[in-house]
């Protein structure tokens, strides 16, 4: 059974209620945060007297309100919720004005003004390492012996790869509503991934115990990792305001004001060194890389270790040592984005074919496709691989006859002048899990009201992923009853308790399950109560299509009649379901374990067209094969496929955070960074489910499929730089992402440097 | 006090006429379904429709409501998705739900509202215009090939209208709801009461489509003195006269685009009007607000610039005629007198054997400011160039006319080497910065790129040679 996104009505309609459009209850007061203009500095002066002097203007908050702990960090405690004595990076929440409006609270920021005793800034991660300035010890995987097997290499290649970060643009911008509640509580409506990390750091700000905060998430006018742990602070700072003047307070942050404050995608720069024998096995590789974290830890450590994970990308190499430095810069502190640094560990290895490829005169494909993953190979961090990378790749060159399109390509370009056409492979392999194992697990309460409706509330929070569909989708089918019977409710902390954020791609099968498990036992308790009323074995009764049925004939039961009569046994009709992921562990010591539930493949084929004489390129086709196992809603895995790719694509082109040696944000606005546009999208998109029926731990085995189609989005670097190559083969481009026309030209024209 | 129809409620307000419609909608009148993604016009979360009387006929375009002046919504019909919903799903937004086409959904409402736009319009219903209708509406989830699929649902459906009246079949195929009927009517009732006009005083700030004010200073702008221009009917129109063309300060893109005359002595235009940022926009931004602006980079001015339009400022008492070349003295400095305002733009139209080309490249093709633009002009006369116009924009403080390129061009023939020397002409009369949208480096070079651009696509025969490490 597949259904449409349920949202789909209410979204099309305008209808569907996001934070801003929250009815205001009376006496609502409007904050606004006053960020650090410099990047780093001890504060001297905090000036506050002009804007408290402006009429409307309620109150301004400092560190020195917070009733409880001044601290937001949610790995390490390193992240003050205010600034106390010093600023770290531009944007550093310092005050919280509070005002009877929006204009007011943001027209009295800017009468605030900050003096400090100003500091070098940093804003280079290979700087921050070289400065000692990291957020946690470095850490290592490795596999085999690599410097010992380099000296059995035919080839061995070196360099530096370097992606730019990336801005979420979630088109609904960060911010929460405070509500006081009586009796010391309060209600915080928040648009964040990680309803408890915000109930746990507004407890803590506020000291008082998690049991009196109640955190409400609707919905997210998009997420993509950036609300999962940076959220928080607007919330609590909503929270600190609301609590202590004892009135609604709302913060809704202006396009700018997000942009300039929250933290992005890591930008990493990487040095690799790849080691191939004459048949193009890759023997050995070494990557360090050196993550941009920012200036505070937020999930860099997690975002770094999962660089780790996926850095021999689809590939299995024997012998390997990847290091990687999270590098603490005065930076906003970067933060989860879809794929979690997987993809700056792939674009890396892919990097380091690419070179190899180049210099050995032969297709990156011929060196992809002779290394990927097979059943039983171990990935350098232990687990074995369960591979669908053979299938995805033969597949995607059998279906789109890949042969054809390269020689199309040839002719194509040999006979076009201005015009030239490049292709890459990209095969991806993404693990599902939180690689913290204790994350990897999730609740859900389901309730049969004695009509026959079915309430479910899990810990999932949607952002357009369509997960609450999902969820639905689980009731559905155990239960047999029509998805209008069933009613997903906004995630709630008063609900549920001690959530995981929605994140890691694991969102739909961990609270799926949860789901699952609830409604078993529900349906188990149903199915014994019908047998009752009818006398008959339990074993001869099945719920069907809102039937009850004997032996697969219909009974006398309806769901509706059998729920109405339960109630009246008084069977308890509900239950709240528990899932832990079975069988994950990791071992961070020996880096060794067996961390994720399982894992996703794929295999990408971009064609992209270079107008060599501006520079600008247009994607012809993307077609893929994507290992979907069995999916449960193919409607919206493929729009999740085609919004990863195209956000991936983004990522590897246009999109390009810009700051300044000062720290400051060049690119802080939508006019200077730009995304995707409809005209931008590749001309063809085809998708092929490589259906799977091999048993898995995802949902109805369904697999995750939130990120693991960015990664396809590398393919697009490499497309690129295959064009640039055919027009000018000299070209002596650095691995350098994104690929914006200035550099496309610059490669299409700029003569040899012999830098890299 | 400003009267208009807000969906299917008429609408009498005496707040400030320069907060934004958006605003308005949002915070006074709660319809919420209009969202806001970014204030300034990149999104298009907060599109809605501004129906209003052109030549007797109800028109319907699409705006960015955060760049709306609410003074702009006088006399029209403006649409909100609230306001196209019917009981169920209209056929737009069923598309939508059909093919998946939205996740998130906050975007959603602004695609809705620009597609059902594409609905209303006069011309015959094509697929790439329904594209093009949505081409200012920026989704981050779903990856757009969904909203294509949508797209194609509807375009497919509007064909059956072959000609009949738009609004009618839009009604009669559960586009909008029943009420659009009595609009028309309800218009006319409203525009002939008038709207309240400040006078135009040395201190007010001239105010047209808003398209730059807003993204500068939206939160400035509605407690100054403003004049509004945009619904000015002095101000409008496009005409020929002889060889000349007149076009009104007011006059907008989207108006360009859709002028016979420019049709008919630009053959590219479209391609070209395509470049300059989305629908929503050129449906508002005009050519004065564009010149006086005074952006280095601006798209019409460089258009304007090769075609050495001249300029009619009035001040109130004076009017005077200024070449647009001479307009600008330093960066953002016009030659402008307190008071003055652009009344007309005024330049002659390209003969038949006349070339003009228009080139534009940034990080994103469309819906993006340059990274450097560049127009020529060439009046041929037996395969000699008699006169010429080249301008280049985001290469220096100002909008450049290349006076030194231009002059060198006259009395030429065309050729590769005339091209080369050209490019290398050009090196000297810009000074490009590094900045977002590139670096110096790069602004160099693509204005060397751009104008063998020109030549490539406007004298096909060339044999370019040295393309590689030039």
């Amino acid at each position: 059974m597949s259904i449409k996104n349920i949202d789909s009505f209410t979204h099309t309609r305008g209808e569907s209620v996001y934070l801003d459009d929250i009815p205001v209850v009376n006496g609502t007061l409007y904050a606004c945060a006053y960020g650090s203009p410099f990047a780093h500095g001890k504060i001297l002066a905090l000036n506050l007297d002009e804007a408290l002097s402006m009429e409307g203007v309620v109150r301004i908050f400092t560190c020195k309100d917070i009733p409880g702990k001044n601290q937001i960090g949610g790995i390490i405690p390193d992240e003050p919720l205010l600034a106390e004595s010093a600023v770290h990076y531009i944007g550093m929440p310092l005050a919280l004005v509070v005002a009877v409006s929006a204009e007011l609270a943001a027209a009295a920021v800017k009468k605030i003004t900050l003096e400090i005793d100003k500091r070098h800034v940093i804003t280079d991660p290979r700087e921050a390492q070289q400065h000692g300035n990291l957020i946690v010890p470095p850490r290592t995987f490795r596999l085999g012996d690599s410097n010992s097997a380099f000296d059995n290499c035919e080839h061995v290649f070196e360099g530096t790869a370097d992606t730019n970060g990336q801005e979420h643009l979630y088109i609904e911008t960060q911010g929460a509503y405070a509500l006081p509640v009586e009796n010391g509580s309060i209600r915080v409506i928040s648009s964040t991934q990680g309803p408890t990390a915000v109930q746990k750091h507004t407890a803590e700000v506020l000291g008082i115990p998690m049991h009196r905060v109640e955190v409400d998430t609707t919905r997210l006018g998009g997420g993509f990792g950036g609300k999962e742990d940076q959220a928080t602070s607007w919330a609590a700072l909503c929270a600190l305001a609301c609590w202590i003047l004892k009135k609604p307070v709302k913060y809704s942050l202006h396009r700018m004001e997000d942009m300039r404050m929250t933290g992005k995608r890591h930008p990493y720069s990487s040095d690799f060194r790849i080691g191939l024998d004459k048949d193009l096995s890759i023997i050995a590789y070494e990557v360090n890389f050196y993550q941009n974290a920012g200036a505070a830890a937020d999930l860099s450590p997690a975002v770094l270790e999962r660089t780790l994970f996926h850095s021999t990308n689809s590939y299995h190499i024997l012998n390997v040592t990847a290091t990687a430095y999270s590098c603490r810069t005065n930076l906003p502190p970067n933060t989860a984005f879809r794929g979690f640094g997987g993809p700056q560990g792939m674009f890396v290895i892919e990097a380091a074919i690419a070179k190899a490829a180049e210099s050995l005169g032969v297709p990156a494909s011929a060196i992809q496709h002779k290394n990927l993953i097979k059943s039983g190979d171990e990935f350098p961090y232990g687990q074995l691989a369960e591979s669908e990378a053979h299938a995805c790749w033969k597949k995607a060159k059998s279906l789109y006859d890949t042969d054809k399109i390269c020689d199309e390509i040839r002719q194509f370009n040999s006979s076009n002048r201005f015009l030239k056409k490049g292709l890459s492979f990209m095969p991806i392999c993404f693990g599902i899990s939180f690689t913290k194992i204790l994350m990897n697990q999730a609740r859900a309460l389901v309730h049969v009201y004695l009509d026959g409706s079915v309430n479910i509330s899990t810990g999932a929070v949607e952002m357009g992923q369509g997960v609450n569909t999902k969820m639905l989708q689980v009731a559905a089918q155990v239960f047999s009853i029509s998805p209008q019977q069933i009613k997903v409710n906004s995630t709630n902390t008063y609900r549920i308790a001690n959530t995981s954020p929605s994140a890691a791609s694991a969102t739909a099968d961990l609270n799926g399950k949860a789901v699952l498990d609830a409604c078993e036992k529900i349906r188990e308790r149903l199915i014994l109560s019908a047998a009752e009323i009818l006398g008959c074995l339990p074993e001869a009764v099945s719920l069907k299509d809102g039937q009850v049925l004997i032996n697969g004939s219909p009974s006398s039961l309806t769901w509706n009649g059998l729920v109405n009569a339960s109630y009246l046994k008084r069977v308890n009709l509900s239950e709240h379901g528990h899932y832990a992921t079975p069988g994950i562990h990791f071992n961070s010591e020996k880096e060794k374990g067996h961390p994720f539930a399982y894992h996703v493949y794929g295999t990408a084929i971009t064609v992209v067209t270079v107008d060599c004489i501006r520079g600008t390129y247009e994607f012809d086709a993307v077609k893929l094969v994507h290992d979907f196992g069995t999916s449960m809603n193919p409607l919206i895995d493929k729009g999740q496929i085609e919004g990863g790719l195209v956000q991936g694509i983004g990522w590897m082109t246009m999109e390009e955070i810009i700051y300044d040696n000062e720290g400051k944000l060049r690119s802080n606005a939508l006019s200077t960074y730009k995304v995707p546009d409809i005209y931008s999208v590749p001309k063809e998109l085809d998708i092929h489910f490589l259906e799977t029926a091999k048993d898995n731990l995802a949902i109805f085995r369904s697999k995750a499929v939130g990120e693991p189609p960015l990664m396809y989005g590398i393919g697009a670097y490499f497309a690129l730089r295959n064009a640039i190559k055919a027009f000018n083969p000299n070209s002596d481009m650095a691995f350098s992402a994104p690929m914006t026309p200035e550099k496309v030209l610059m490669g299409l024209y700029a003569p040899k440097t012999g830098n890299r | 006090m400003i009267r208009f129809i807000l969906n299917d409620k008429e609408i009498v307000t005496g707040l400030h006429p320069g907060i934004t419609l958006l605003d308005f909608i949002r915070y006074n009148q709660h319809l919420v379904g209009t969202k806001i993604g970014c204030r300034e016009g990149d999104c298009g979360a907060c599109t809605i429709l501004t129906g209003e009387i052109k030549d007797g006929n109800l028109v319907y375009s699409s705006a960015t409501s955060c760049l709306m002046p609410l003074a702009n919504a006088h006399g029209k019909h403006i649409v909100t998705i609230e306001g196209i919903n019917l009981d169920g799903l209209n056929a737009v937004q069923q598309a939508f739900a059909d093919e998946g086409a939205t996740q998130c959904g906050f975007c959603t409402p602004g695609f809705i509202v620009s597609l059902t736009g594409f609905c209303l319009g006069e011309q015959q219903p094509v697929y790439a215009d329904a594209i093009n209708a949505m081409n200012g509406n920026i989704c981050r989830c779903t990856g757009y090939k969904s909203i294509e699929r949508a797209a194609a649902v509807i375009s497919k459906k509007m064909q059956e209208r072959n000609g009949h009246d738009a609004i009618r079949f839009a009604i009669e195929n559960n586009v909008i709801p029943a009420y659009f009927t009595g609009i028309k009517e309800r218009l006319d009732k409203i525009i002939d009461s008038g709207i309240d006009k400040a006078a135009p005083g040395n201190q007010a700030r001239f105010l047209s489509g808003g398209t730059d004010l807003y993204v500068q200073m939206h939160d400035s702008i509605a407690e100054e003195p403003l004049v509004f221009m945009f619904d000015n009917p002095a101000l409008k129109g496009i005409a020929q006269e002889g060889n000349s063309c007149i076009l009104g300060a007011s006059v907008t893109v989207s108006d360009i685009a859709g002028s016979g005359i420019f049709k008919n002595h630009f053959p590219g235009l479209e391609n070209y009007i395509k470049l300059v940022s989305s629908t929503q926009i050129r449906n508002m931004a005009t050519l004065a607000g564009n010149f006086a602006n005074a952006s280095p980079i601006g798209d019409m001015t460089i258009f304007f610039l090769a075609l050495d339009a001249s300029l009619q400022l009035n001040s109130g008492n004076d009017k005077r005629t200024i070449k647009l070349c001479d307009f600008y003295k330093g960066y953002k400095q016009l030659d402008r007198k307190a008071g003055e305002f652009i009344e007309k733009i005024v330049f002659d139209l390209p003969k038949p054997d006349d070339h003009f080309n228009f080139e534009k490249v940034c990080k994103r093709t469309h819906l993006d400011i340059a990274s450097v633009n560049t127009a020529i002009c060439l009046r041929m006369n037996g395969g000699i160039i008699e006169k010429a116009g080249l301008s280049a924009g985001g290469v220096g403080p100002v909008p450049l006319f290349l006076s030194g390129c231009s002059h060198f061009l006259a009395g030429k023939k065309p050729s590769w080497e005339l091209v080369l020397e050209l490019v290398e002409l050009a090196q000297h009369e810009i000074s490009p910065i590094s900045d977002t949208r590139g670096s110096d480096a790069y602004k160099r070079l693509l204005l060397s790129q751009l104008i063998k651009a020109h030549f490539i696509r406007l004298f096909p025969s060339l044999q370019p040679e040295g393309l590689v490490n030039t």
